[in-house]
């Protein structure tokens, strides 16, 4: 078992934690060590660290996942466009390769950092991790952290944000949560974009879309927006600005909790 | 391909294991995966041979069990099994459900030989 946070035994897996702890010596000079720990136990250690970091200075971290160009940077650049006066706002771009996303965002005035993951397809927890201590995390409200656009190696890796948006652009088909479960499952908001294409695809139906969500048992909101003609923006604008007050709320209350125990204890 | 970071970070933990027991090397290597971990157990046996070279694990067996999806329904509170695209109760049809089981990737056990290992063996190196 996990002896850092008990973590991993399952009502499914539970028949293989083995009475007599967790050394097995047999007769020919084995020993079965039993571990049940998580392969990206590393990973997720870290992940919880990152979170720390951002509640610690109140800072709401997103997630925004994607296949290759659906969107995720244009609607980036159009959410600093309208929220970039009210609040303070930071990007961690992973791509493959190149600096473009990052020039991108930099030219709306918002500080970007460019994690080039090479041959990797997806951010790791400690890459993130690296890219927030060039961050002014106090300055900031929100750091929004663009993954490398790819449906499948990014759902696996916990960056330590709060929230996973993910989104799923009209001309890539309405079937793409049953194909992808185990990234449409991790979505806690799903945005249709490219919703100025719809016209032109008869064949997306944004109704099976979310029933193809719902099937994997996922009770996240669906938007449909254009990045493009702004279309749909606010809904998405006053989701962000919710999760953002709630976290501020949430964490407003556990320093009120810190402190009423501090004054209590004997 | 996700697979091979997934397999060093493997490495790392079993390489932790065998150090702990001052292993000689690694025998085997236990995983139970579940198809919403997002690992396909295929990619991980290909990347094994590439992470575990000239490590105590390199001649190790990789044993990958498929473990099943399970839901537990919210609605009718009873528990199916069912597949990975389709979480829906199988009893009542409802999607208000709760993996139970699926999602997975855990380093489950490692069997190792070591060093200094039982009396027996200790003999049968006095007699060679
Ligand atoms: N019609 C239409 N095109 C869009 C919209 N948003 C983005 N695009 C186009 O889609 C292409 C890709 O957009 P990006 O914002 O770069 O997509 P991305 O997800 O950041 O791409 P990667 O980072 O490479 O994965 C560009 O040609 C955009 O102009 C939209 O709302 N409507
Ligand atoms: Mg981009
Ligand atoms: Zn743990
Ligand atoms: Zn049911």
């Amino acid at each position: 078992m996990c002896d850092t946070c008990g973590c991993n035994v399952t009502p499914g897996n539970a028949h293989l934690v083995k009475p007599g702890g967790a050394l097995h010596r047999t007769d020919d000079g084995r020993e079965a060590v039993s571990v049940l720990r998580n392969l990206l136990h590393e990973n997720d250690h870290t992940a919880a660290h990152n979170r720390q970091h951002f509640d610690q200075h109140g800072v709401l971290a997103i997630n925004l996942m994607s296949s290759p160009g659906a969107g995720k940077t244009a609607l980036l650049e159009a959410t600093i466009k309208r929220l970039g006066k009210e609040l303070s706002i930071a990007v961690i771009e992973g791509d493959l390769e190149t600096e473009n996303d990052a020039e991108r965002i930099r030219q709306h005035g918002v500080p970007a950092i460019q994690i080039t993951t090479g041959s990797a397809c997806h951010l790791d927890a400690h890459m993130v991790h690296d890219a927030l201590h060039q961050l002014d995390l106090a300055a900031l409200d929100i750091v929004f952290i663009e993954n490398v656009g790819n449906l499948v190696c990014p759902a696996s890796f916990d960056l330590g944000q709060h929230a996973n948006v993910i989104l799923l652009s009209v001309p890539e088909g309405d079937d793409k949560p049953a194909k992808y479960p185990v990234m449409f499952r991790a979505a806690d908001l799903v945005l249709l974009s490219k919703c100025d294409l719809l016209p032109l695809l008869d064949d997306f139906s944004t109704d099976k879309a979310r029933r193809h969500l719902r099937e994997l048992a996922n009770p996240a909101e669906v938007f449909e927006l254009s990045a493009r003609t702004g279309d749909g923006m606010t809904q998405w604008l006053d989701w962000v600005m919710d999760r953002e007050a709630r976290l501020e709320h949430r964490l407003g209350e556990l320093h009120t909790d810190n402190h009423a125990d501090a004054t209590t204890a004997p | 391909m996700h697979e091979l970071a997934v397999c060093q970070a493997l490495m790392d933990q079993v390489e932790n294991v065998a150090r702990e027991q001052s292993a000689a090397h690694v025998v085997s290597i236990h995983l139970g995966i579940g198809p919403l971990s997002g690992v396909e157990p295929g990619l991980l046996s290909q990347a094994f041979p590439i992470a575990s070279a000239g490590s105590l694990a390199a001649d190790a067996e990789l044993v990958i069990t498929s473990l099943p999806v399970v839901v537990h329904c919210r609605e009718c509170d009873c528990q199916s099994e069912v597949q990975p695209t389709r979480l829906l109760c199988s009893h009542c049809g409802a999607w208000q459900t709760t993996l139970v089981s699926g999602d997975e990737m855990l380093l489950e056990r490692v069997e190792v030989i070591c060093e200094k290992s039982t009396p027996a063996q200790a003999r049968g190196v006095l007699h060679s």
